[in-house]
């Protein structure tokens, strides 16, 4: 088995200086020309993304990348596949490469179905003939055929992201770069997507996968990378790294401070977890007590309306619930106070099942929210659990109100 | 096929080789502002007419009328009219230009493609708006009973002239404006400020001849001169002016294209 990719030393720095404002201004650089002229500029606060990553993936082999938000992850997928530049090191790619992590790239609301896969294709690098070749295939698989002239704001998210990943899927690459754009759409169009993957596997392509999802990393691939702060923590046997993944993660994933930096107005200090009971939490928390997210953050100027999303995803990957801090308000966004403040969110007592769950959350950024996740990991054990008191099944455990009202 | 990925040093390479590969998508990206562009307008395409009739309307009034500018002889529409083609194209086509890295942002930080496309596909825009324009002009001249010389045939060449100008300051706009957002304050003024330097209201010979050397360093006045030389017979070639804004355009585009390839793998970092 010949290696087609070979990673060596690769390091990714960013500097925070450049991040802390969105974007530069050039009054600043000017003023600062003036102020010192003959100064180089001062070396910035260098953050390292990546440090000395190198690895090795053999032809036809199936690799996941996992590793907690910040581990590196995102920047190694993103210097595989030309979209930044490492700082240092060197990676050859040895055959053709396609990388998706979005699925949908260049997709325009105003074009047609038929248009956008055109289009969609096109970006990701396949042939005019090449598309065409495919069409018939890609709209079967996408089951769209009958909006395919209708414009995609037309669509329903579902439809939109089936037809998005039918474009992604028929690429014929040797090397295949993805990021956790496979857990889209329903859990049917899921399988489907899964058995897509399988296929890609069993037609002799190599795949990178970056997923949260230890379920799917496992029955996909044999081998796993993980990165921890930028570098390579172990790689080898899946089964074994997932298993040692994660009992390193029941224990300390209570508090979540950003590495990056100031990146606008908004800023989260930390996002934690407090539980109501007596337990640390070391060992899980029991599932009669509540547990509170709180969320710490400042708002250094005046900042668009919006709000902070809580997901709540069990440890098979499935989405329980999306919590907002504007809930308690009419509007969808309510209006920031300036300073800093502590959000609350309250997840009931006798309310989750036991197992292991993970934290995503949004960063208000203007327009567009940054989500950041699997912040936080927490577990829920048996002791005072309804579940576990009569095996009951379902995805929540509440207890309701029952009340006796015809007697006698 | 064979990929390095490494850090680059020194100077950029241009790699345009990789450019005419992605041929194929540059006309997709093309197509689709295009396409775009009038979709959900109740009138759709006929902005593209309305937009440079009514100006050209305003400009015969306010300056041929009220303001009274010499029209070297040709009726005012027409003379506004030939320099508004051009100017209307570059305006439009600089602005798309300027915006393209920044407008596409989300497609650069999720996938790999020569960006050297995305500036030069949004020009299109502006080509597709200049063809219609262009049939109007027939028009007024078939109206106004304006037979065109053999000098129409040097034409091309100044649209060329002005497309080579386009391109080039759109580059060093669209990269300077991912780092400096305050590109987005400045690309509205240039468009509008440029039109009030360069004779598109007026025609170049008013302006002295002592100046006329450095007035034609800005590549417009030498476009918008050439058009109405080879359409209207009307303006004198002023050759100098001719050699330097051609030579402007070309050192705007040279190192356009470097200062665009240096910035490029700063891109999706800065975005």
């Amino acid at each position: 088995m010949s290696d087609v990719i070979i990673a060596e030393g690769v390091s990714k720095s960013y500097r925070l200086g450049e991040q802390t404002t969105a974007y530069n201004l050039l009054r600043e650089r000017i003023v600062q020309a003036f102020k010192t002229p003959f100064a180089r500029q001062q070396p910035a606060n260098e953050f390292w993304a990546l440090k000395d990553v190198s690895f090795t993936v053999g032809s036809a082999e199936v690799v996941g990348l996992i590793g907690k938000n910040g581990a590196g992850k995102s920047t190694l997928l993103k210097i595989l596949s030309r979209i930044t530049e490492p700082a240092e090191g060197r990676i050859d790619l040895h055959g053709k490469v396609s990388s998706l992590l979005e699925v949908g790239i260049g997709f325009h609301p105003e074009l047609s179905g038929r248009e956008n896969v055109y289009l969609n294709g096109a970006i990701l690098g396949m042939s005019r003939r090449e598309i065409r070749r495919k069409f018939d295939e890609i709209v079967d698989f996408a089951e769209i055929s009958k909006f395919l002239d209708t414009p995609v704001k037309r669509y329903s998210s579902g439809m939109y992201v089936r037809l998005a990943f039918a474009v992604a899927a028929h690429l014929e690459p040797d090397i295949l770069i993805v990021d956790e754009v496979l857990a889209v759409g329903d859990s049917a169009f899921q399988q489907k997507c899964l058995g897509k993957m399988r296929d890609i596997r069993s037609e002799g392509r190599t795949v990178i996968v970056v997923s949260h999802n230890m379920s799917t990393v496992s029955s996909l691939c044999q081998r796993v990378i993980w990165l921890a702060d930028g570098k390579v923590k172990a790689a080898g046997d899946a089964q074994a790294i997932i298993r040692q993944y994660l009992s390193e993660g029941v224990k300390n994933d209570f508090v979540w401070t950003p590495r990056h930096g100031i990146l606008s107005a908004f800023e989260y200090h930390s996002v934690s977890i407090e539980s109501g009971s007596a337990a640390d939490g070391g060992e899980g928390f029991p599932a009669n007590a509540p547990i509170d997210v709180v969320f710490d953050i400042s708002i250094h100027d005046k900042f668009p309306a919006g709000r902070i999303e809580m997901r709540l995803q069990t440890d098979s990957g499935d989405l329980l619930l999306t919590s907002t801090s504007a809930d308690g308000t009419v509007q969808v966004n309510h209006e920031w106070k300036r300073g800093r403040q502590q959000f609350r969110c309250r997840i009931p007592a006798d309310f989750l099942m036991p197992g292991r769950y993970f934290i995503t959350i949004t960063e208000p950024y203007g327009s567009h929210d940054i989500v950041r996740e699997n912040v936080l990991t927490f577990s829920v054990t048996e002791e005072g659990s309804l579940s576990a008191r009569d095996q009951r099944g379902g995805k929540i455990a509440p207890r309701l109100q029952w009340t006796l009202t015809g007697a006698g | 096929m064979h990929t390095v990925i490494k850090p680059r040093r020194g100077l950029a390479q241009l790699n345009l080789a990789e450019v005419w590969q992605a041929r194929e998508l540059l006309g997709f990206l093309a197509w689709r502002d295009i396409t775009v562009r009038y979709k959900q307008t109740s009138i759709g395409v006929l902005w593209a007419f309305i937009r440079p009739f009514l100006t050209m309307v305003i400009f015969s009034v306010v300056f041929g009328r009220i303001a009274k500018l010499p029209s070297d002889g040709v009726p005012y529409a027409v003379l506004t009219f030939t320099a508004l083609l051009p100017w209307q194209f570059f305006a439009t086509a600089f602005a798309e230009a300027a915006n393209a890295v920044v407008g596409n942002g989300y497609m650069i930080t999720k996938i790999y493609f020569p960006r050297l496309i995305l500036p030069l596909a949004s020009i299109a825009v502006g080509i597709v708006d200049f063809l219609v324009s262009f049939v109007i002009l027939v028009f007024m001249m078939i109206g106004y009973r304006m037979v065109p010389t053999w000098r129409v045939l040097a034409l091309p060449l100044f649209f060329a002239l002005c497309l080579l100008f386009t391109i080039g300051l759109g580059l060093w706009t669209s990269s300077l404006y991912v780092k400096y957002r305050d590109m987005r304050h400045l690309i509205p003024f240039i468009t509008q400020f440029g039109m009030y330097v360069s004779p598109v209201a007026f025609s170049s010979s008013i302006v002295p001849a002592k100046w006329r050397f450095l007035y034609s360093l800005n590549p417009m006045v030498v476009v918008i001169d050439g058009f109405r030389w080879s359409l209207l017979g009307t303006t004198q070639l002023y050759v100098p002016g001719v050699v330097a804004g051609t030579v402007t355009s070309i050192v705007l585009l040279v190192t356009g294209v470097y200062y665009f390839k240096q910035t490029e793998r700063v891109f999706a970092d800065v975005m």
